[in-house]
């Protein structure tokens, strides 16, 4: 039987613009073969630059920006579509092909109702009649769990929240009935609890209809829920293929183990001790608005501890830490710092408590001053707080890389020349080199890729240990907790909704939210969507 | 380093023009004001360029009114250009009622062509080339100040920037070392259009008779004097003209070049 | 109330508003700044005396608000004084200058605007290609030229050694209308260049900023054709763009007039603001400023309006 979609020897080239250099080519793909059967689903899983986007759109022929598919072939119902003519591709886009891409919120054309944009690849390959078109929309914006889909249809994208938005996007890709579908990320940029919605009513779609996909994604877990077979990528090149079951279970491949046993971090938590922080019924809003977006939150952090705060967008976990810097003068409670009460406003903090409250950004890229060279950003606060100079400067400044791993030949580079994990390593020193009792984490894994990140959480534990800080580590990933907190506050619209112990937090009973937040993070297991998503049935019949 | 061929030309053109300006005194054959011949020679190996409309040596009168030309361009653009960038820089750091006092204004002055209200301010006062520079310099120091709070403002909200100011950072470290470098390019490459838009209005006044005054040289005035020659075919009025669209072309390269340079040590960021 | 017509009646009234402040900007610049009017008119050798009889002729002895809100008062019901130089009555003498004027601009836009944007479109459809290269590079030329070099080398070659159009655009009334789009080909010709490469410039950027989105690969990915991409997927969404560009360069287009009919002599409001600066009659300066700075604000109005009106959020809110 000859695979809906073959590809073999695939090579993809891309012309590079290095800055006062004249452009050369760069190969980012190349010998990857593979094939899916009709009714499969195929997941191509790598971290960021692993080409899996660019081997995703070669199977409609389409390459980004410069980018060239320069070899192999690329076969769908045994039609090689790199030597069709435009008319040929038209042909197979949007009626044999369609694509699910990473941000619908960027994809839907902002000017046209959904409606209109849902049924027009169906409408204009002439498959269906605008009638029966827009019935089959209605029937999977219903069976896609969207809310209203008799009416959903005559609304904007605008009007829509981000999660419908991209069950809506699965439904125009589905609409034409083709026989692969592209998914591209399609949850990544959604909230975890919308995630396993969105997943679910994927997962559901596909077995309904029979379509072929793949399924793009940087996350594992969310890939082992979908796909039969999976295909891990490097640097534009196959690592491992193989069966679900073979590649979460039984990787052969270092890599591919490496990617398996990511955020396995253990950490023995520890409790009791004197807070170093103490915050006590605080409340805050932004200036101009008329709504609290924190509300009477107390908490307290030991020591050499880690509290997380775990929350999910627009619950207020990142205005309590400005709360905290004083960045945002709270409209009511207090702050206890090492026995004294902190000056709600930073500009009326003494040197001394700027300096043990120190801060680590999410995007390492804007948090450096990109004209400052790596010994410039560490060695200011060294300047600013200690009156270091000279010598004695750089043996420090040299001293605090080695601590974060980085050994010599960096003080000169500047941040553009650094990887996102080293760079996200030189904020960790800048705030060091303060000496601080306190550091506040905001989200600092979230924008790198799962093994950078896994050996970004292994040197805080570390430096923990060695600078007996204590950290606010707020993240809205589950899986970084567990590998790094020692106490937990779950916020929810501006309310901490549990807090405690982290194995007290993370043990049942639960209340509703965090029994949906926690239930919601995919686990690398096999069928482990299906099982959450009964019980959750169970339960919602039960009560 | 390799120099991209436009903006090569565009130095070299650039330097000639202003080298010529710097030199005039050594280099014209003829004063500014010397009457040499017949109206309206045309070229010879005496006068390259022939005569302007009373007999002087057009070459002579070209390079002193280049002098001229770019003298009142430089200072004026200094001028809007201190101003400008001082304003907006602190429009952006401070915020609030700093900032909304300084845009309404500079919005306002921008809400009437800045020929028009140029034309308005000098049909009262003397025309002398310090009240040219100023009022050329202010009313093109709004574009600067839009251009210098805009590029401050996207600066400020930067995570370094709040590093900075976490960090317990005077206002000034937070302008010269964390905002000014990172502003630098747009701005350098935002003065060499200043600079033309100099150039091409002092010499638009001048055409118009309400710049630079006989018997001083300058370019626009030189096309006033010269114009009347066109009907019967001489192009004496051409040759400044044309010398102000090279100036402004050759500058213009080379701020692109700057632009295009800096902008790509930047864009190396991931 | 629909928030769109909320917005729009907020924008009429910040309008008005600054409309207002120019006039008051304009007045300030005439009236308060150190040179003293009537000093300027009679020159340093006036006699005290003569200076004294006309400052209160002109009434410059009033406060200055006082004078001002008379002047604002009497130009709202269209009376915009006399002028110094002839006594003759602004209102009537601008009248025919400002059709002129406008007749001279609309025939500018009516050539410029389906012509820049025909480029820009042909600039990105071939973008990076000669047409792109040739089409940039024009347009860097003709943006760094002055007004008058363009003017000139227009009636060099076009009238002087060619003499397909004259050299002058004289105009008088009784004139068919095609004896005066004749005279005034060269004057619109110039403007059309004066406006044209900025106008592309703008058009071109605006339009590859919404060919470069995600919804237009969307739409690439449904196997649609170009043509059909551009006109329903990038089309309604660069209407507000273009818009803007295109009124933001008839507003340049307004200032370019007053040396392009000081070239060609023509009559109309630049000559008339420009001779009138020359022999100082600060009201017909006055009222040239005003009128200039109402159509200048008018057309930014226009496209910040278009803009409200083309953005499907603010027309469908939540």
């Amino acid at each position: 039987m000859t695979a809906l979609l073959e590809v073999k020897d695939l090579k993809i080239e891309a012309t590079a613009y290095p800055p006062g250099e004249s452009p050369r080519n760069i190969t980012i793909v190349q010998g990857i073969s593979f094939a899916v059967e009709k009714g499969k689903v195929l997941g191509l899983i790598g971290e960021s630059g692993a080409g899996k986007s660019t081997i995703g759109l070669s199977s409609m022929a389409y390459g980004r920006g410069g980018v060239r598919i320069t070899g192999g072939s690329v076969l769908v119902n045994g039609v090689d579509v790199l030597q069709a003519g435009s008319a040929g591709l038209r042909s197979l886009r949007g009626r044999e092909v369609t694509y699910v891409a990473q941000s619908a919120a960027a994809a839907f054309n902002p000017a046209k109702k959904l409606m209109e944009q849902v049924i027009e690849a169906t409408l204009h390959h002439k498959l269906m009649s605008r009638e029966e078109a827009e019935a089959r929309a209605i029937t999977l914006f219903a069976r896609l769990g969207l809310p209203k889909p008799e009416t959903i249809g005559n609304r904007y994208p605008h009007q829509v929240s981000g999660g419908q938005l991209q069950r809506v996007m699965t439904a125009m890709a589905l609409c034409p009935k083709p026989d692969l579908v592209v998914f591209d990320e399609p949850t990544t940029a959604l909230d975890v609890t919308t995630q396993i919605e969105v997943l679910a009513a994927i997962k559901e779609a596909i077995a309904e209809t029979g379509v072929a996909a793949l399924y793009i994604t940087h996350d594992l877990a969310v890939v082992a829920q979908v796909a039969d077979h999976i295909m891990v990528l490097q640097s534009g090149e196959m690592v491992e293929y193989g069966t679900t079951d073979h590649i979460i279970n039984r990787p052969t491949m270092d890599y591919t183990k490496a990617l398996v046993s990511v955020r396995s971090i253990e950490h023995v938590e520890k409790s009791g001790g004197d807070p170093v922080l103490s915050i006590k019924g605080i409340t805050a809003r932004y200036r101009g608005t008329n709504f609290d977006v924190l509300k009477d939150i107390t908490l307290d952090l030991p020591a050499a501890q880690t509290l997380a705060i775990v929350g999910e967008s627009g619950s207020g976990k990142s205005t309590l830490a400005r709360v905290i810097t004083g960045l945002l003068p709270p409209s009511a409670g207090s702050i206890t710092f090492n026995g004294r009460t902190l000056a709600p406003d930073f500009e009326k903090r003494p040197r001394d408590d700027l300096r043990e409250v120190q801060m680590i950004y999410q995007m390492a890229d804007v948090a450096m001053n990109p004209r400052q060279t790596v010994g410039t950003i560490i060695g200011r606060p060294l300047e600013f707080y200690f009156g270091l100079r000279g010598d004695e400067k750089k043996q420090r400044i040299q001293e605090l890389l080695d601590e974060i791993e980085m050994g010599e030949g960096f003080l000169d580079r500047y941040p553009a020349e650094l990887s996102g994990g080293q760079k996200q390593r030189v904020c960790i020193a800048r705030a060091l080199a303060a000496k601080p009792k306190l550091i506040i984490c905001d989200e600092v894994t979230s924008a790198l890729d799962p093994l950078v990140a896994d050996g970004i959480l292994k040197l805080l534990l570390n430096l923990q240990k060695t600078e007996n800080v204590a950290y606010l580590f707020i993240t809205h990933d589950l899986a970084t907790v567990r590998a790094i907190a020692d106490s937990i506050a779950v916020m929810y619209q501006g309310r901490v909704v549990r807090y405690g112990p982290k194995t007290d937090v993370l043990s049942p009973p639960f209340d509703d939210y965090t029994d949906l937040l926690l239930s919601s993070v995919p686990e690398m297991k096999l069928g482990w969507l299906e099982r959450t998503i009964a019980n959750r049935k169970m339960e919602a019949a039960g009560n | 380093m390799r120099i991209p061929l436009a903006a090569a030309l565009g130095l070299f053109f650039t330097a000639l023009y202003f080298g010529a300006a710097i030199f005039a005194a050594w280099i014209a054959p003829y004063g500014a004001a010397e009457i040499i011949g017949d109206s309206w020679e045309s070229w010879s190996w005496a006068h390259p360029l022939g005569t302007d409309s009373i007999g002087r040596d057009l070459l002579s009168r070209m390079i002193w009114g280049g002098q001229t030309t770019i003298l009142i361009a430089t200072l004026g653009t200094l001028i809007s250009f201190s101003l400008g960038s001082t304003l907006g820089f602190l429009a952006a750091v401070k915020g609030g009622w700093v900032d909304q006092l300084l845009s309404r204004m500079v919005d306002l002055m921008m809400s009437i062509p800045s020929l028009i209200s140029a034309l308005v301010v000098l049909s009262v006062m003397p025309v002398t080339l310090p009240v040219l520079i100023l009022v050329m310099g202010i009313l093109d120091a709004t574009r600067v100040f839009r251009l210098s709070r805009a590029v401050a403002v996207d600066i400020t909200v930067m995570d370094y920037v709040e590093a900075a100011r976490l960090r317990g950072e005077k206002q000034l470290w937070i302008i010269f070392r964390e905002i000014l470098p990172n502003a630098l390019s747009p701005l350098i490459a935002e003065m060499g259009l200043r600079f033309i838009f100099m150039v091409l209005f002092i010499s638009t006044l001048s055409f118009l008779g309400l710049g630079v005054q006989p018997p001083m040289a300058d370019w626009g005035g030189i096309v006033k004097e010269n114009k009347e020659a066109i009907v019967y075919g001489v192009p004496a009025a051409l040759v400044p003209a044309f010398a102000i669209a090279t100036l402004a072309i050759s500058v213009n390269l080379v701020a692109d070049w700057v632009l295009n340079r800096t902008s790509s040590l930047k864009g190396g960021r991931g | 109330m629909h928030p769109v017509v909320k917005l729009i009646a907020q924008r009429l009234a910040l309008g008005m508003l600054l409309l207002l402040a120019a006039s008051a900007l304009i007045f300030v610049g005439t009236q308060i700044l150190p040179g003293d009017v009537a000093q300027s008119i009679l020159g340093q050798s006036a006699t005290p005396q003569s200076l004294a009889n006309l400052r209160a002729e002109m009434g410059l002895n009033e406060p200055a608000l006082s004078r001002y809100f008379s002047w604002l008062f009497n130009a709202v019901q269209g009376d915009l004084g006399v002028a110094l130089s002839n006594g003759q009555d602004i209102a009537s003498s601008m009248g025919k200058r400002l059709s002129n004027t406008l007749f001279l601009a609309i025939c500018a836009a009516i050539v410029a605007v389906p012509l820049a944007i025909i480029l820009g479109l042909i600039a990105v459809r071939y973008q990076g290609r000669w047409p792109d290269r040739v089409i940039s590079t024009v347009t860097l030329a003709t943006v760094s030229v002055p007004e008058f070099l363009l003017g000139y080398i227009a009636m060099f070659f076009l009238s002087v050694q060619f003499r397909i159009f004259p050299s002058l655009a004289t105009v008088y009334d009784g004139m068919t209308l095609l004896e005066r789009l004749n005279a005034i080909a060269l004057p619109v010709i110039v403007l059309v260049l004066v406006v044209l490469g900025h106008m592309m410039r703008m058009t071109r950027a605006a339009i590859l900023n919404v060919m470069q989105s995600a919804y237009v690969e969307t739409a690439e990915l449904k196997g649609l054709r170009k043509f059909t991409i551009i006109a329903r997927h990038a089309l309604p969404n660069a209407i507000a763009p273009v818009v803007n560009v295109v009124m933001l360069n008839l507003a340049y287009l307004v200032v370019g007039v007053v040396v392009v009919e000081v070239v060609f002599v023509y009559p109309g409001m630049g000559q008339y603001l420009v001779d009138h600066v020359s022999k100082r009659d600060v009201p017909v300066v006055q009222a040239c400023g005003l009128v200039f700075a109402a159509v200048y604000i008018g057309l930014n109005l226009v496209a910040d309006i278009v803009s409200i009106l083309s953005n499907p959020r603010l027309r469908h809110p939540k």
